[in-house]
């Protein structure tokens, strides 16, 4: 087989972008535990991990760079690396979004425990199921199950807004709970980014194995890309 | 080092030639026809006419079927049986000895009506031009790359203007250096000669009479048995060898610098 | 003015070597079109059937069709003609060595009975500047020869040379493959300049080349034509897998 030093390096440019996944879908897990059992250890380990994933995404983004500059890549190979390069920007903002929630729960560690009319470990679960199927068919290459994330979006929008509504009307009737019901929207606001992300991944998975750009058009995001083509074998 | 070994013979055999012949050399060798046996002095005008005369044919004769038949071994027989003949037929012609030549030219010209002519030793001269003129053209011409040629062809020129204007002219150097070579080599041929030229001790130039040459002068004189006339041999040769390499110097420089500079 | 190219069921060998297999290829007029393929897939003999130089070859044989624009170059002219309209560039640059500049420009003319000096001196000029080479060469027309200039002026001469029998389709085999990069980029800008008053095809291993140049691009394998479409097209997103296996330089 030959570009067998040129397969090495798409191989480890994948490893690497799975390791950052895994850094990315552990920081959201711990945060909504955090959030479930008011940990601030766990808000810690978060903070910590924050780092790792920083210096993951620099170091991938230039190994992409210099992968597009030396080895003049096509085709698949193309938009792989592409693919690389986006979904590397959304692990590292879902890494981000834990972080928004972890600050959000150390604020509320200061204030009394409210029942809100919000299901926010419901919407975690979803958001958090979202990443990791996405990133699933990363690894697997599987433009299908990349699709069916894209449908599980709506869901987790309509609880976002859901939870707008209901929040902003506790803040209104009930002031005193104000200060929780703010720190709940921003972790909803949060988790939707994180669902957000998860499509991006989808839809960048959909890009590198059937080379169909199905961003921000509803239509395609429903059944099989009539310009598409066979499944990736490689990379 | 191998310049050396080259060249010294070349110099060695100019050196002696001088030396010899040198001393003997006036205006009368150049001006005066031969005397009388016995008789000294004299000179040798009418063997360097003679020569220049039987030369001219030679080439007019040589020159034009062998550059003809080296481009068609090249250009236009390539592979077939009729090209294999005619190479085969000009490495014979080459092996003949030129004393054999001498004699089938004046089976073939010579006749009771025209025994021994300038005619019939050019025709001998020029025969013996032909292969070492044909082979080296046919050389020559197979050594412009084909990229050449087919530069040529994809402007939409006929193969056959091709070849003319492009193919033949890119090889022309080589071209006339063969043509000298052989002009060289008959230069100094002296057994053809003998039986269609003939040699003539007086003025003459016309074509269907026997005329004089240098080599056979020296070939007459240098087994006479009279001194002087070994003397004019000598300077004969010396006179031979010098016209030769004047002809080919002169061609040479005439012809590089027409090719350097293109035709505009 | 550049004419399209229509092939219709070329097949081309070399004895009994079948070296070309039922090509069908629609080249566009006034466009740069690329023909990609490894060694021996015949894309070079493709592009000498466009000009008939496959003929060349005592021992080449062609069936098919290749019309450019509305003249059946097999059935209604004589090599001879079509090699004026259809132009040739070689892989290696080829200047005739004994000629001066001028006269390698004029060569097409000259030996085609051309000698008008004053229309020459123009066409010579237009060419050379059609060529970009104008400007380094305009003093030395006729002083220096061909072959003295470097090794992209001395393509960029060829170019100017097949340029001056205003042809209608340039073919180009490989142009730059013997040239230093920016040789190269002066040779490639050049295409594209030349792309809106020719047909331009050109064979390339270069597939940065191909993809820099040409709007359609072919890709060739063992005397096949197995893709032909869009150059961006060929090179994100080619339908064909052994498209993108060569693409992508994985064999085996």
């Amino acid at each position: 087989m030959t570009r067998k030093r040129f397969q090495l390096s798409l191989d480890e440019l994948k490893e690497n972008l799975l390791v950052m996944a895994g850094l990315a879908e552990q920081a959201i897990q711990r945060a909504i535990e955090a959030y479930r059992v008011r940990d601030l250890s766990i808000c810690d380990l978060v903070s910590r991990s924050e780092i790792a994933i920083n210096r993951l995404e620099r170091d991938i983004d230039q190994a992409a760079l210099d992968l597009l500059a030396m080895e003049q890549p096509m085709a698949i190979d193309l938009r792989f690396i592409l693919s690389v390069i986006k979904i590397n920007a959304d692990l590292e903002r879902v890494g981000d979004a834990a972080k928004s929630i972890v600050d959000r729960v150390r604020s509320m560690e200061q204030m009394a425990v409210a029942e809100l009319p919000v299901d926010i470990p419901r919407m975690a679960s979803l958001a958090a199921d979202m990443v990791r199927k996405s990133l699933q068919s990363f690894i697997e290459a599987d433009a299908e199950m990349a699709r069916t994330v894209l449908t599980m979006d709506d869901a987790v929008d309509t609880m976002n807004r859901a939870a707008y509504k209901t929040l902003t009307k506790v803040m209104e009737e009930e002031s005193h709970l104000a200060p929780q019901a703010l720190n709940a929207l921003m972790i909803a606001r949060a988790l939707e980014r994180v669902a957000d992300h998860a499509t991006n991944i989808a839809e960048d998975v959909i890009f590198w194995v059937q080379g169909a750009d199905v961003r921000h058009h509803k239509s395609l995001k429903k059944g099989p890309d009539p310009h598409a083509m066979g499944e990736a074998e490689t990379a | 080092m191998s310049t050396v070994l080259v060249v010294a013979p070349l110099v060695a055999i100019f050196a002696y030639l001088i030396y010899k012949g040198a001393s003997s050399l006036n205006l009368a060798f150049f001006t005066k026809i031969p005397k009388p046996e016995g008789e000294v002095g004299g000179g040798m005008a009418n063997a360097i006419v003679g020569s220049g005369v039987l030369l001219g044919l030679a080439s007019l004769i040589g020159v034009p079927i062998g550059i003809g038949g080296g481009i068609f071994l090249a250009e236009f027989g390539r592979g077939t049986k009729l090209a294999n003949a005619v190479r085969f037929t000009a490495d014979v012609l080459n092996g003949v000895p030129s004393i054999v030549m001498g004699v089938a030219v004046y089976g073939l010209i010579v006749t009771p009506r025209m025994p021994f002519s300038a005619i019939s030793g050019g025709v001998a001269l020029g025969i013996m031009m032909i292969p070492t003129v044909t082979r080296t053209t046919e050389e020559m011409l197979l050594m412009v790359p084909h990229a050449v040629r087919e530069a040529a062809l994809a402007l939409g020129v006929p193969n056959w203007r091709s070849v003319l204007s492009i193919t033949v002219k890119t090889a022309s150097p080589g071209i006339i250096t063969g043509c000298m070579l052989a002009f060289a080599r008959v230069a100094g041929e002296t057994a053809p000669l003998i039986f269609t030229a003939f040699g003539n001790s007086n003025w003459s130039v016309a074509l269907n009479r026997p005329i004089s040459a240098l080599p056979l002068e020296i070939y007459r004189y240098a087994i006479s048995p009279y001194d002087d006339q070994h003397r004019q041999a000598w300077a004969a040769a010396l006179v031979l060898v010098v016209l030769i390499v004047a002809a080919v110097s002169l061609v040479r420089y005439v012809t590089s610098r027409g090719v350097l500079k293109g035709a505009s | 003015m550049g004419v399209g190219i229509e092939v219709a069921n070329l097949n081309a060998w070399y004895g009994a070597n079948h070296t070309l297999q039922d090509i069908n290829l629609n080249i566009p007029a006034n466009h740069a079109t690329a023909l990609i393929g490894p060694s021996g897939c015949g894309k070079s003999t493709f592009v000498r059937c466009l000009n008939r130089m496959h003929e060349t070859n005592p021992i080449a044989r062609v069936t098919g069709t290749v019309r450019i624009g509305d003249l059946d170059i097999y059935k209604d002219a004589k090599p001879v003609e079509i090699r004026r309209r259809v132009g040739m560039v070689f892989q290696r640059p080829n200047p005739f060595p004994t000629m001066s500049i001028y006269d390698n420009v004029a060569a097409g003319l000259k030996l085609n009975g051309y000698s008008n000096r004053r229309v020459l001196d123009e066409i010579v000029e237009q060419s050379l500047k059609d060529s970009a080479l104008w400007d380094e060469v305009k003093d030395d027309l006729k002083k220096k020869s061909g072959a003295s200039l470097s090794g992209g002026q001395q393509q960029r001469l060829c170019i100017a040379r097949a340029l001056a029998v205003d042809p209608e389709v340039l073919l180009m085999d490989e142009p730059a493959s013997a040239l230093d990069p920016v040789s190269t980029s002066k040779i490639e800008d050049l295409i594209f300049e030349l792309k809106s008053q020719y047909t331009i095809v050109i064979v390339t291993h270069n597939m940065q080349q191909a993809a820099r140049v040409a709007e359609k691009t072919g890709f060739f394998l063992n005397g096949r034509m197995v893709e032909f479409d869009a150059t961006h097209k060929i090179f994100t997103n080619p339908s064909d897998k052994r498209t993108e296996d060569y693409i992508t330089g994985r064999f085996g």
